[in-house]
């Protein structure tokens, strides 16, 4: 299968939002192409006639009744924050859009 | 003296109803022998303030949500993170009456088999501290072995409850996916997520198990589960043991490993049981890579969260929101789930995504079959937990498909979503040597049964030899 060269590699790490530094792309470049080698074994089983399971219970939708129930405080769900302004979540301005 | 070591969940229940002791007594105890001997094993990464109460003290492991109390899951990202909510199974310990003496360690995010991907330090095996406990859960598996708690909660997902018990030389339970809430846990991989408990005995582990399974109305996935029967029986008549040869003949088994196992077999035959051999033709050599392609699939997708926006770290290097997004994961992540995140980001991309991901989620229901096809002759399955003992500290850390080796023999049954007990049967090498019971789904009550009868046949003494 695919070897992912460097650059697939710098476009994996960016869709997954991780910036690599030089030092961990050169460790982690040579790792990723032993692990995708080794869990390519599963292209060796012809499975056209299997169907794909997402989950190990052979179970359908549950429903719940639709009431309001007890929730997180503002101050709860803002207590964790890495910074905060009024009552929202503060960030740095601008990019994170593409 | 309460001599922790020694002492059972079942036996301080015993100790307090006569009021031989008291809950504070038994919670300094425990905080006495933590004091002791963590500062050499690193079990716990936090230690509580007694909480009061009358009930006996439980560890749980570093990703259950606890509130007030930091929960880390061993990863820098989430340092000084405090849950404002109890996880359903935290709640279910405290509802009994269970006093949570801390959290333990854990690979970070639960992902490695050594627990030496904590970004807070290795764990080390109270039986030889130069080796790992196993992982991801070896704080939990190490807190009960040297007496540092009578009983833990840990995780599983492809092997974090049941090969750490096997490397520290406790009794581990894998539940049944769906038994037990996930709610309020840090997600890893949902698919195969399941809290369980780790134990001296079978039947402690019996019932911490009955306390924590059950619908939970916060956790769609969880179904009711068969009322919880404490073994008591010494016979195995009646039962029908498979030996599937692919998961007792790997070439990766040790020979000790081996012995201990087949002497195992033997006393379940003795015992009454009717032992035969099956097969699983495909769910080894292809258990291993469908389940690294699952797991970090999954993963990539459930710590897309840690963000720096909510709770967490966040990068202060940082000059708009992509940069502090990008920042703040490539600082706050170590190097085990940066790879997860990766390979799974990869394999769920698009182009990629049938031949990886589509295609391990195929073998997913050839493994499943297979041992559905295996159930219909037996009722149990055994074999070794581990291929190995526990193994040198730093052994396996430089070569990533090492470690994922570390998993061969549990991570199966983990894909069908089969409840697996492990249950130590004996030394090699001085080390614990685990067997690993797998069941139909819903089949704990069985899985207790065995592993009650041959506890007592092999007599395994659950201290180990160095704190004796």
């Amino acid at each position: 299968m695919t070897e992912i060269s460097r650059e697939l590699l710098l476009h994996v790490a960016h869709l997954a939002r991780l910036e690599l530094r030089e030092d961990e792309l050169a460790r982690l470049e040579g790792q990723l192409n032993d692990i995708l080698a080794a869990v390519s074994k599963v292209a060796e089983l012809d499975l056209s006639d299997v169907p794909p399971t997402s989950h190990p219970l052979d179970i359908v939708n549950v429903w719940g009744e639709d009431e309001p129930r007890p929730c997180l405080s503002v101050e709860d769900a803002l207590a964790n924050a890495p910074e905060r302004a009024g009552d929202f979540f503060k960030v740095p301005p601008g990019g994170g859009a593409t | 003296m309460i001599d922790t070591l020694r002492l059972t969940a079942e036996g301080a229940k015993d100790l307090l109803e006569r009021k031989e002791v008291s809950g504070d007594e038994l919670f300094a105890a425990y905080l006495a022998a933590i004091g002791e001997r963590d500062p050499e094993l690193h079990c716990y990464l936090h230690v509580c303030e007694d909480p009061g109460g009358a009930g006996i003290p439980i560890a749980l492991k570093d990703v259950i949500g606890t509130r007030g109390i930091p929960t880390t899951a061993g990863s820098k990202i989430l340092e000084g993170y405090v849950p404002v909510y109890d996880a359903t199974v935290a709640t279910r310990c405290k509802e009994h009456g269970l006093r949570v003496l801390g959290k333990t360690n854990t690979d970070e995010f639960a992902m490695g088999s050594s627990t030496e991907n904590s970004a807070y330090g290795p764990t080390h095996n109270p039986w030889d501290p130069t080796r790992v406990p196993g992982g991801s859960g070896g704080g939990s598996a190490a807190a009960v072995s040297a007496g540092l708690a009578p009983w833990a909660l840990g995780s599983d997902t492809g092997g974090s409850i049941k090969q750490p018990s096997a490397l520290c030389g406790n009794v581990g339970l894998r539940p049944t996916y769906g038994t037990v809430s996930r709610y309020g846990i840090v997600a890893f991989a949902s698919s195969l997520d399941q809290v369980g408990p780790v134990a001296k005995t079978v039947r402690d582990c019996a019932f911490l198990y009955s306390v924590i399974a059950g619908r939970d109305p916060c956790d769609s996935t969880t179904v009711e589960s068969p009322e919880v029967v404490l073994p008591a029986g010494d016979d195995l008549k009646g039962l029908r043991v498979g030996v599937p040869k692919e998961l007792n003949e790997h070439e990766a088994i040790e020979p000790g490993v081996r012995k201990a196992v087949e002497h195992a077999i033997e006393l379940c035959r003795q015992l009454g049981a009717e032992v035969g051999e099956c097969s699983l033709p495909r769910s080894v050599d292809f258990g291993l890579p469908c389940y690294y392609l699952i797991a970090p699939a999954e993963a990539s997708s459930n710590l897309a969260r840690y963000d720096g926006v909510r709770y967490g770290y966040r990068s202060p290097n940082s000059a708009d929101r992509l940069d502090m997004y990008t920042h703040t994961r490539d600082e706050g992540f170590g190097d085990e789930p940066k790879r997860r995140i990766l390979v799974g980001t990869y394999a769920l991309s698009a182009g990629y995504y049938d031949a990886y991901y589509g295609q391990a989620q195929k073998v997913r229901t050839v493994i499943a079959r297979e041992h559905a096809q295996a159930f219909e002759n037996f009722d149990v399955l055994v074999t070794p937990t581990s291929p190995t003992v526990a193994f040198e500290l730093g052994g396996r850390t430089a070569d990533p498909l090492a470690m994922y080796a570390s998993d061969l023999l549990t991570i199966p049954s983990c894909m069908a979503g089969l409840p697996g007990l492990n249950v130590p049967c004996g030394l090699s090498e001085g080390l614990p040597v685990g067997l690993q019971l797998i069941g139909p789904q819903f089949a704990e009550n069985a899985l207790f049964r065995v592993g009650h009868a041959l506890e007592q046949a092999i007599g395994f003494d659950f201290v180990p030899e160095r704190l004796r």
